[in-house]
């Protein structure tokens, strides 16, 4: 069976405009938003990365030298070979978009939610993509970085019921 | 969308007339934490499970960009309360790895041995809250009773029975005492004879294992395919454990097996976890009699930790260090990089996924919370049981729900 490096080999031989990085001895590809779907499903059914250990986000609103505003980050796992590799998508702000991955794991479902929720990214495709950790009738996404740390005043905002009206 | 009887009436109306639904939670003694779950039941037999969480919704996340690397293990204690440091271990695990810090060897077999402690509590409360929510009361108290054992060790160890917060970057708060050592080696006595006790109560109770067997079914291709880890994931067949397969800290040099099922229903994933606390056991014995003498914290030169009184004031390399770390516009050499570490925590895979921006906070502190995703299975587990069954599966999950939440 194939290790990670021969995997990215042939992904980028598949995908020619992904690219790789390195860094703790951890792989990395960037995959371009179209293939995205597509290099999922070629790693999950031709090269056994069977595991979705996690799909999350990063918001490159600060960062320094970030060319990109968001980065999705997908965490792969080859159970049978013990290989893991970590797949990511840039995403800008017009078009935030991607297919969701809940055809090839089902696991993805409440993962893909929480990245909804908390970044306010769309996942095309999932079944049920409500809000899954924030109440329904929240409108921003806290996890992003023009998001305050002390809310828009959400809390003070509440509606307030006295006694007398319960 | 609130989930409201109105939503639920996308079944046809026929239907509607002869389910029922019911609001299980988010107060209820048997989901321990608060969750909801809305049921839709036909009689006694459950037709759909709708969870609904968030209730303990507190951004932990958002904190984890506020704070520094050290004090957001602070936070770490509040995800999975019932084997606290064992977050501890997995926050700084992932942290080193960020920083690329090696810890010295007596620093890696005492994290193993307090992360072992951790997921023997872990387990007892799990399984004994399983116990108690089908009706074997005297399990959980004999499982409660070992727990406190537990709580002693750590209180002994770092001051705090419950929220540890032992571990720093670069090392943990205090090296371990003779008197730790003395309490595992008293609990390492008589813990085995309790857990004989407790697979006596119930391993062949009729009732115990009537509602546990068959209850929860969950394939091998599921469980892969839902992203399931730890002993839900083992109970199901799949041989994943990073302890063997990634192995970090000290367990290379240890002996021990991992546990697995083949079953993967709720007594399968009992079983799993009284098979795991016995190979814990090995594993505790083992780090305890093994801690190699040495420093606990790494040196000063990795500007990590913060160097001993004595240090401080009697070297100018500790000086420096002392002086690098408080103050706030220094600290620790972080990279403009990201990285993901994990460590098998008690109830399956628990990682950060880290992002550094070169300042002492985490530009990104995401955690891959195990309950999170092994609570997102549950309506398909429960589909088609009855309505005594769902805490059955849901105690068989070990659903916390501040770290389901966070």
């Amino acid at each position: 069976m194939p290790t990670v490096a021969e995997t990215i080999s042939q992904l980028q031989a598949a995908f020619p405009s992904t690219a790789v990085t390195e860094f703790r001895g951890e792989q990395r590809v960037v995959l371009k938003k179209e293939d995205l779907f597509a290099a999922l499903r070629w790693l999950k059914e031709r090269m056994g990365f069977d595991l979705l250990v996690d799909v999350s986000c990063v918001d490159y609103l600060n960062y320094r030298g970030a060319t990109d505003r968001f980065g999705l980050v997908y965490l792969l796992t080859n159970i049978a070979e013990n290989l893991r590799l970590t797949v990511r998508v840039m995403l800008n702000e017009p078009d935030l978009t991607v297919p969701s991955v809940t055809p090839l794991w089902s696991g993805a479902d409440w993962l893909e939610r929480e990245v909804w929720d908390m970044f306010g990214i769309r996942f095309e495709g999932h079944p049920d993509l409500r809000r899954v950790l924030m109440p329904e009738e929240f409108t921003a996404h806290p996890l992003r970085k023009d998001y305050p740390m002390q809310g828009r005043g959400e809390r003070h905002n509440f509606p307030v019921l006295r006694r007398a009206e319960s | 969308m609130p989930i409201t009887p109105a939503t639920l009436r996308n079944a046809n109306s026929s239907e509607q007339d002869y389910l029922w639904t019911l609001n299980f939670g988010p107060q209820h003694p048997a989901t321990h934490t608060t969750l909801r779950i809305v049921l839709k039941l036909d009689g006694e037999r459950v037709v759909d499970a709708i969870p609904d969480i968030g209730y303990l919704h507190s951004g932990f996340e958002k904190i984890g960009e506020h704070l520094d690397y050290n004090q957001y293990v602070t936070v770490t204690d509040r995800m999975n309360y019932i084997s606290p440091i064992a977050n501890n271990v997995a926050w700084h695990h992932a942290v080193e790895k960020l920083l690329g810090i090696e810890l010295t060897p007596r620093c890696k077999y005492i994290r193993t041995l307090i992360c072992e402690l951790a997921r023997i509590s872990d387990h007892l409360l799990s399984t004994g809250a399983m116990g108690l929510d089908v009706g074997a009361f005297t399990f959980f108290l004999y499982a409660f009773y070992q727990r406190e054992k537990i709580y002693d060790i750590f209180e002994t160890l770092c001051g705090a029975r419950f929220t540890n917060s032992y571990t720093r970057v670069g090392g943990v708060m205090h090296d371990i005492t003779p008197l730790v050592i003395e309490k595992v080696r008293a609990f390492l006595r008589e813990f085995p004879k309790t857990i004989d006790e407790m697979e006596k109560l119930v391993n062949r109770n009729r009732i115990f294992v009537d509602r546990m067997k068959g209850v929860g079914v969950l394939t091998r291709e599921e469980a892969i395919n839902r992203s399931a880890t730890g002993p839900v994931a083992r109970a199901s067949g799949v041989t994943r454990d990073l302890r063997k397969d990634e192995p970090y800290l000290a367990y290379k040099d240890l002996d021990f097996q991992v546990c697995c099922a083949k079953a993967g229903d709720c007594f399968a994933r009992y079983y799993v976890r009284i098979a795991e606390m016995r190979e814990s056991l090995k594993l505790v014995a083992q780090a305890v009699e093994n801690i190699p003498a040495g420093p606990v914290n790494v040196g000063v030169d990795e500007r990590a930790i913060l160097p001993t009184k004595q240090q401080v004031y009697q070297t100018i390399e500790g000086t420096i260090t002392h002086f690098e770390l408080v103050m706030t516009n220094r600290g620790f050499t972080v990279p403009n990089d990201e990285s993901y570490g994990a460590i098998e925590a008690p109830n399956g895979e628990l990682g950060f996924y880290l992002a550094g921006d070169g300042s002492d906070v985490a530009y990104r502190a995401r955690c891959r919370p195990p309950s999170f995703i092994h609570f997102s299975m549950f309506p398909q587990l429960i589909r088609g049981h009855t309505l005594s069954d769902v805490v059955a599966v849901l105690g068989s999950l070990n659903i916390i729900a501040a770290e389901l939440d966070r």
